[in-house]
């Protein structure tokens, strides 16, 4: 088949299947952080609630549509729209399943394959920082502008650990492609125990996990780390002044960044479609994205769970946290698995 | 239309970009513009480093572009904790205006 | 295709780079320096340099602009008012810059009157691997003063801008 038809079909279902996880994502934060907090969450629209973020983009869509006064109209109308570009194009690199044939037709279950594909969403994330300070400045207003500060602070902050601790995988999987990270870690140890890169000889990555996981609640402006926009502290921070769609883009915009950060470390840590023991994913297209799908949910109800759990760090707290803490530990750990590598590998 | 264009077009970007940075350099007087004049400077560099090391087939032209990087990622660093502490002392970003080591 | 991609990202970066010089409020300048930098970005893929069309996007739009951005709101920069110094420079610079234009573009026809054109895979030489393995060989010393480049500029601004805690 043509190679524009086949990716724009690819595209097309691609965001078609996001945009609606992204809704039920929200569904699915709402009901388990009720529970969480002893009570029931939305079921009244349809049933257990399941038509509520219908509803809620009903209501969002017919929302007055208010701009502040100021001179910054085109920065207040660029922000939200970033911030939802940005973290819609990071979903292209990632890697949903190995090469299959679908109704006769052999591609990759993948949008494209860059060999730079891990450089391609550090680069993108770190592009997200851009969204939320815009959108602080253009507010024209005190509690936007100084939660806008903070917020990209935190992002540039966090940014290095993240970076540190993706490199410690690549040092082991010898490969900047996505979808050879996933093909390395395809080996199991034994016939039964799966070479995931958290398991992996010669230094099993799992303080790299860690940090991964920590740098990207930082990253996703998610509890503990969430002051930029805290509800009950900076009115809602960065957001305050934006109202009915572009509000929408901010929230999509956040989910999107979290799919996209679980994803990431579960191709790079936790072997991406590989199944836990040989021979699970028998079943041709299904079996691979399923272990994919149920991986990165694992890690989707982590960020839910702790949202529903944690207090929120100050922010001196959360800079000190960054400085003083992850990032001597993410050094170590790129050391020590280089180390190792170097003498073992 | 041809498949690609001819690799003097990139070198003439090039030095547009170049001539821009330099118009900014001079013409504007607002310290943070002026420096971000001299950062387009050092991207146009790094475009002729790239265009030629395409030309001679070799990698050494983008090993240049990335120290220029690194260093400029250095210089901007420390010229803005420079600029900083010139508002700090002088409550003004207009260059005209500390100029008070002219003369 | 290439042509084509060139000519679409050459203008935008020209036009962002006019937009640099020509716009009054530091916040618009800025990002109009992060579109000059994206879209050198694509022409470096073009030109088959993968890791530093990456890298430019991550360390120059990414991390270095922030900075500014960051630093100009802090600074709470306001839209700057024209002075009677800048008229002096712009009668005298704009001959002197059209004259550096013209002088630049004759050694390049002169240079390269029929030159190759440039295509998407023209050079594969580009990848990470490649950049790598010339930084950690044949450049391992610039590499390392880099880096000590690096730790002094830290410790630079770290210095310039240290509150004293009394």
């Amino acid at each position: 088949m043509n190679f524009y038809l086949l990716s724009a079909i690819k595209a097309a279902v691609v965001v078609g299947v996001l945009m609606l996880t992204l809704l039920y994502l929200q569904w699915v934060e709402r009901k388990v952080i009720a529970r969480i907090q002893v009570r029931l969450g939305p079921n009244r629209v349809g049933p257990y609630g399941l038509l509520q973020p219908l509803a809620d983009t009903l209501k969002l869509l017919l929302k007055e549509d208010l701009m502040p006064p100021g001179p910054n109209r085109f920065l207040y109308l660029l922000a939200p729209f970033l911030a939802i570009t940005l973290s819609l194009i990071s979903i292209s690199v990632i890697p949903f399943g190995p090469a299959v044939n679908v109704i006769g037709v052999p591609t990759w279950m993948q949008l494209t394959d860059l060999n730079i594909g891990v450089v391609f969403i550090l680069a993108l994330s770190s592009l997200n920082v851009y969204g939320v300070v815009l959108a602080g400045w253009a507010s024209n207003s005190k509690y936007p502008l100084l939660g806008g500060l903070r917020a990209s602070a935190q992002m540039i902050s966090y940014e290095l650990p993240l970076g540190l601790a993706v490199a410690a995988p690549l040092l082991m999987s010898n490969t900047l492609s996505l979808r050879e990270i996933v093909v390395s870690q395809s080996h199991y140890y034994g016939g039964f125990f799966p070479a995931w890169n958290v398991f992996r000889g010669p230094f099993p990555q799992v303080i790299g996990f860690l940090v991964f996981m920590i740098a990207a609640f930082a990253e996703t402006n998610r509890v503990p780390f969430d002051l930029p926009e805290a509800e009950t502290e900076l009115v809602a921070g960065f957001h305050t002044e934006y109202s009915s769609m572009k509000f929408a883009g901010f929230f999509m915009a956040e989910y999107s960044n979290m799919i996209t950060v679980c994803s990431m470390a579960t191709v790079l840590f936790l072997g991406g479609w590989l199944p836990p023991f040989p021979g699970l994913d028998v079943v041709p297209v299904v079996g691979p994205l399923f272990w994919f799908l149920a991986k990165t949910g694992v890690l989707l109800f982590v960020f839910i769970w702790v949202r529903g759990t944690m207090p929120r760090l100050r922010y001196d707290q959360l800079m000190r946290f960054a400085w003083s803490f992850m990032f001597p530990v993410a050094m170590v750990n790129l050391m020590v698995t280089g180390l190792l590598v170097a003498l073992v590998g | 239309m041809p498949e690609g264009v001819p690799l003097s077009w990139y070198l003439i970007l090039s030095a547009i970009l170049f001539a821009l940075g330099v118009a900014g350099f001079l013409f504007r007087r607002n310290l943070i513009t002026m420096f971000m004049s001299i950062e387009l400077m050092l991207n146009a560099v790094n475009l002729t480093f790239v265009t030629f090391s395409y030309h001679l087939k070799k990698v050494d032209g983008q090993v240049f572009t990335f120290f220029v990087m690194v260093v400029a990622a250095a210089e901007a660093a420390v010229g803005l904790a420079i600029i900083l502490t010139v508002f700090k002392n002088r409550a003004t970003l207009h260059v005209d205006e500390i100029a008070s080591m002219k003369n | 295709m290439s042509a084509l991609l060139f000519l679409i990202f050459a203008t935008i970066a020209v036009v962002c780079g006019i937009s640099l010089v020509v716009r009054r409020h530091p916040v618009e300048n800025a990002l109009a320096l992060i579109g000059t930098m994206a879209s050198l970005s694509v022409l470096y893929l073009l030109l088959g340099a993968q890791f530093i069309a990456a890298a430019q996007v991550f360390v120059y739009a990414g991390a270095i602009m922030v900075l500014f951005i960051f630093v100009i709101m802090l600074l709470n920069a306001r839209t700057e008012y024209k002075s009677h110094g800048a008229w002096m420079a712009r009668l005298m610079g704009v001959p002197l810059l059209l004259a550096l234009l013209g002088i630049l573009g004759f050694v390049i026809f002169r240079a390269f009157p029929h030159s190759e054109e440039v295509r998407l895979g023209g050079f594969t030489g580009g990848t990470v691997e490649h950049v790598g393995r010339a930084i950690f060989t044949t450049y391992l010393l610039p590499f390392e003063i880099t880096s000590i480049l690096v730790l002094i500029a830290i410790v630079g601004a770290v210095v310039l801008a240290y509150k004293e805690l009394d």
